[in-house]
């Protein structure tokens, strides 16, 4: 077994048990990058000095004894959009951010250094976290190890391809509309996206802010978990991180192998209509089956406005609250300037014309359209209606199931190129995703198997706002009983002795 | 509902996006869609539903105005394309002469 087979958790216990060195888990991590990455394409940026020295210290600090926090010499991807002082740029997968250094970390990015992570590299993602492929990276798109002919899903692409390829153990997404659940389930790992407030957004570069969340992606449910617990609770920095004496941090590992029970699942129909793909469809079913054969209640539910009308809705609201979050590209405080230009407003133009992509000059149009006067209340405002009803449509099933489990994605990973001719047939790769982030719950996709072609399937599971713990015991329970998460995809079995 | 084109200029210089014509072409054509797509909600008989802005509560979080330290200067400037001295440098806003 390879020292990149190993868990998060598995590693810290070595690292702290003196039985491993954090260098030597660093060194593997590093080692699996280099014979991997320049297939895979998963890091914009790697930082194997940084990554040393850290390890070093690491070690030192464990020689003389002291505690050096949950994740002890574990190595750790973080998605381009999170800001690190480490020197490494933070891009977002954007031109108009090629080079810029950000001033300071965010506040995950401090959480993981204080509790002894090694952060090796920042990952490949769609610009500005807008597509669900990586296909709109201004830099390049990240293969699914599972076939590189293939995407890996988005926008935290390369978190999860990095993840799934073994190059790291542990990986930081955002998730605004599905960008973490929907790679996670493309790439058979687990990817968890908290509830919102759960976990501080500063230094997380804003999309959408009433729908973005930092989350974990990780190979079993226990790593996401030492991730979560890693990151979450309160940060005076981000006001709408709720605060630990409203919701305190509970202790996600102490009872993860307990069985939820009674546990009663709610099963949309919605989200087992046309374009669920056949054999995505047996493989949650057969999930489903696992857990009644535990003991849980599968209950038919309806939520009428959480697949079509979701969609619709969020991207009115996420393209709305883009268009102002992306007006700071401006040309004058950071970032690229257009070196051709006549005036002040001019340079703007030309400046956002040259360092945007087409799918972020897409939404921030449409969302700058939906606000502008005389559309604001057809637009906007009957988006916002149509959200509430969305919530309400959770806030009822959730008094009569536990949570509610269906598909992640409607297809396994598509081919490369196979929709970025058609945005909205993009979108809709988000159908069964966007719905949790609109309600603000709390979601994760669990691997659940593969089709024939040997691409992966992932179970989601959605549960109330901060039922975290449960959510994940609950996701621990089917994990338990199967075994995809040990299937090493080929593109990483080719490179092993 | 189809865009047509003065209005994709509009939004284009709303947006702060220059665009050449043949963006003007492929946005208009991709965003009629996409607002095709959105016209769905009209479906819903949304009369008596108050828009929810933010699924969770949100409070004002306060604290004490106490000085703390911040981004230096240098550091706050660090990104800028261009500045010069403790200030970020941009063209010109107004033409010679120009009073205020």
């Amino acid at each position: 077994m390879a020292t990149t087979d190993l868990t998060a958790c598995e590693i810290r216990d070595a690292v702290r048990r003196r039985e491993m060195s954090a260098a030597e888990a660093t060194e593997a991590s590093l080692a699996a990058i280099a014979a991997l990455d320049p297939k895979i394409k998963a890091f914009l940026a790697i930082d194997a000095d940084g990554a040393r020295r850290r390890a070093a210290d690491i070690d030192r600090r464990i020689a003389a004894g002291e505690n050096v926090g949950l994740l002890a010499g574990v190595p750790v991807a973080v998605k381009d959009v999170l800001c690190t002082a480490n020197g490494l740029p933070t891009t977002c997968g954007s031109k108009i951010l090629q080079n810029w250094k950000a001033p300071y970390n965010a506040h995950v990015i401090e959480r993981l250094l204080a509790e002894g992570a090694v952060i090796v590299g920042k990952t490949n993602m769609d610009e500005f976290a807008m597509g669900s492929s990586t296909e709109n990276s201004a830099y390049f798109t990240t293969r699914n190890p599972w076939d590189l002919e293939r995407v890996p899903g988005g926008s935290s692409g390369g978190s999860a391809a990095a993840v799934a390829a073994r190059m790291v153990p542990l990986a930081l997404g955002s998730d605004t509309g599905g960008s973490i659940r929907q790679p996670a389930a493309l790439c058979n790992v687990v990817g968890l996206k908290p509830t919102y407030g759960r976990v501080s957004r500063y230094g997380l570069v804003a999309f959408a802010s009433s729908l973005d969340q930092i989350g974990p992606f990780a190979r079993t449910v226990r790593d996401a978990a030492l991730l979560l617990q890693a990151t979450a609770g309160e940060d005076p920095r981000d006001s709408t991180c709720v605060l630990n004496k409203d919701q305190p941090v509970p202790d996600y590992l102490d009872k993860l192998d307990e069985p939820v029970a009674p546990l009663r699942i709610g099963v949309p129909r919605e989200f087992f209509g046309a374009g669920l793909d056949p054999e995505v469809e047996k493989a949650v079913r057969a999930a489903l089956a696992a857990y009644e054969k535990q003991g849980a209640t599968l209950v038919e539910i309806g939520l009428p406005h959480s697949t079509e009308y979701a969609i619709a809705t969020y991207y009115i609201v996420a393209t709305s609250e883009a268009s102002s979050n992306l007006a700071r590209y401006d040309g004058v405080h950071y970032g690229y300037r257009s070196s051709d230009h006549t005036d002040m407003i001019d340079m703007y133009m030309r400046s956002r014309a040259q360092g945007f992509g087409d799918e972020v000059k897409r939404r921030i149009m449409l969302g700058t359209y939906a606000l502008s006067a005389g559309y604001y209340d057809a637009y906007y405002k009957n988006a916002l209606r149509v959200r509430r009803l969305i919530r309400s449509d959770f806030e009822q099933a959730f008094e009569k199931v536990d949570c509610i489990m269906g598909p992640t994605t409607p297809t396994p990973a598509f081919r490369m190129g196979e929709k970025t001719a058609d945005p909205l047939s993009m979108y809709l790769s988000d159908v069964y995703t966007v719905s949790a982030n609109l309600a603000a719950i709390a979601g994760v996709s669990v691997p659940c198997g593969f089709t024939a072609a040997g691409l992966p399937v992932g179970l989601q599971i959605l549960s109330g706002v901060f039922t975290e713990d449960r959510l994940l015991r609950i996701a621990r329970m089917y994990e338990r009983e199967v075994d995809w998460a040990s299937r090493v995809p080929p593109t990483v079995a080719e490179v092993r002795p | 509902m189809a865009l047509s084109k003065q209005e994709v200029l509009k939004v284009g210089t709303l947006s702060r996006i220059r665009l050449t014509e043949a963006e003007v072409e492929k946005f208009g054509t991709q965003l009629s869609a996409i607002l095709g797509y959105v016209d769905k909600l009209r479906e819903l008989d949304t009369r008596n539903v108050e828009p929810l802005a933010h699924a969770l509560p949100i409070h004002n979080v306060l604290r004490p105005d106490e000085p703390r330290p911040s981004l230096t200067p240098e550091e706050a400037l660090g990104g800028a394309p261009e500045a010069a001295g403790d200030f970020f440098r941009v063209p010109r806003v107004l033409d010679e002469g120009t009073s205020a």
